[in-house]
């Protein structure tokens, strides 16, 4: 489990999170959701220790984030998969050597080992055949899976997504949605999906966390988002006409 | 700080070696031919310069290719061929390595437990200081063989008085000193692109000012050092 308690992040003098306590659950897809500026990727960034916060608690199961030496953080961060918002690939490497790159880093197999492994989750994400291509010659789409196969092919307890659905039309969207959660399930991981699409925190969000101002303004599942009165979650939630009257038909179908 | 982390003990000497024979590839090999192309003209100009000023009697023709010898391994080699690296090298360090920091390439090194500016970095210095001395010395051998060309092709001077002018009074600590200052300015070329790459904020035009940025320091640094290295050295 990840637990977070009294989170204060400021920036020159301004503070971008201020107080944030949540729980991250083993085998679940938990989202941060809120406006932009709100504080979702400070907060993903404090969790990832790239940010240090000025006060506050995280701890990986039962590893305070914060009071670990920077030996410890490392080995902490072997145990984290990352999937960032524009796939963060390496240019000069191809798809099979970017995502065997963690384990030329961290494992002594050998290489037929590691390209077994390599091929094993990229069939996972189901790309196949791209091994030799770079990333500027597959789509968006093939590299968010790429980004995913890297993620995971340590076999990671934790995995963070910053945005990755951001770029994609909403066919690839889903298959995405759907790959990573099936890979949360599967591995029993704690996902943690920092995103603005609705339409992924309605289809794969089982624990969302609602940032305003730095301040956690709502925590609930996707099914308690429907029935919520808080203000600010129905402001932001159902500004879209579209969520609106799935809101509405939802809600008469319940009555 | 940045330096604390460079200068610590690879993760994996594995792959250390392969990023190193990248980073010889990328920063040296690809530069042989600008460098040789440069070195043999400018000892060439070098050459034909001296001759035509060259026009008293009393003044041995030898010492032609005496001037173009010093002039290129005291100077032009070491000083000239290093600031057109800061150019061609450190533009492609601080632009590589900020591509990489606002592309959140850097960042996914750092989220897998790598240190960064150890993977990245250090394999750029280790490449230059091994690299470059060699590169000099290769530039120092064209010039003057430039300068050779030039008195051959345009009848300045005579090859025989050439030949004897690079013979003459040869110092071997003069090598020593270009040598020497080759690294420093090795040193130089590849940390201060580094760090105006990796500490960049932003995106593609911050990455473009930060590049500018780099070669510009960088050529101040090494004019400086020049001037400091030479009075140390030499004075």
């Amino acid at each position: 489990m990840i637990e977070v308690k009294d989170l204060y992040k400021e920036f020159n003098g301004t503070s971008v999170l201020k107080g944030v306590s949540t729980t991250f659950e083993k085998g679940k897809t938990n989202m941060i959701i809120g406006q932009s500026g709100s504080g979702k990727t400070v907060f993903l960034k404090c969790l990832l220790g790239l940010h240090t916060p000025e006060s506050g608690i995280i701890s990986f199961d039962g590893r305070n984030h914060t009071e670990l030496n920077i030996k410890q953080r490392r080995q902490l961060r072997k145990e984290i998969g990352m999937v960032f918002q524009g796939g963060a690939l390496y240019d000069s490497l191809t798809v099979e050597e970017n995502v065997m790159f963690p384990l030329k880093m961290f494992s002594d197999t050998s290489k037929s080992e590691m390209l077994d492994r390599v091929n094993t989750v990229l069939k996972r994400v189901n790309l196949v055949d791209a091994n030799n291509k770079f990333p500027a010659e597959i789509s968006g789409g093939m590299q968010k899976r790429v980004a995913i196969a890297r993620a995971i092919v340590m076999n990671p307890k934790y995995l963070f997504c910053d945005e990755p659905n951001s770029g994609l039309d909403p066919n690839t969207a889903t298959v995405i949605d759907n790959l990573i959660q099936e890979i949360t399930k599967e591995y029993q991981i704690i996902t943690v999906i920092n995103s603005h699409d609705m339409n992924s925190v309605m289809e794969i969000g089982e624990k969302i966390i609602f940032l305003k101002n730095g301040v956690k303004a709502w925590e609930g599942t996707n099914q308690e988002i429907f029935k919520t009165e808080n203000e600010a979650i129905v402001n932001f939630v159902y500004s879209s006409n579209l969520f609106r009257k799935v809101r509405e038909a939802h809600l008469n179908e319940n009555k | 700080m940045m330096l604390k982390q460079v200068f610590r003990k690879p993760q994996k000497w594995s792959v250390f070696r392969e990023m190193l024979f990248r980073e010889i590839e990328d920063l040296g090999l690809k530069s042989l031919g600008i460098i040789a192309f440069i070195s043999f003209f400018v000892g060439g100009v070098v050459a034909i310069q001296t001759a035509l000023n060259v026009d008293s009697p009393f003044i041995p023709k030898y010492l032609i290719g005496f001037a173009t010898k010093r002039s290129m391994i005291l100077e032009f080699a070491p000083t000239f061929m290093c600031v057109i690296l800061a150019g061609k090298v450190g533009s492609y360090i601080s632009s590589s390595i900020g591509t990489m920091r606002v592309t959140e390439q850097i960042d996914a090194l750092e989220v897998m437990g790598i240190n960064s500016l150890n993977y990245l970095v250090l394999p750029k210095v280790i490449a230059t200081l091994f690299f470059y001395p060699l590169l000099i010395l290769l530039a120092m051998f064209l010039g003057i063989a430039g300068g050779f060309a030039a008195g051959t092709l345009t009848d300045l001077f005579f090859s025989e008085d050439y030949i004897y002018g690079i013979q003459l009074d040869f110092d071997p600590y003069f090598i020593k000193y270009a040598l020497t200052k080759t690294l420093v300015f090795a040193f130089v070329i590849a940390t201060i692109p580094a760090y105006h790459g990796y500490y960049v904020k932003g995106g593609s035009l911050e990455v473009g000012r930060a590049s500018t940025q780099a070669v510009v320091w960088t050529s101040v640094v090494i004019i400086l050092l020049n001037y400091f290295l030479t009075q140390m050295l030499l004075g």
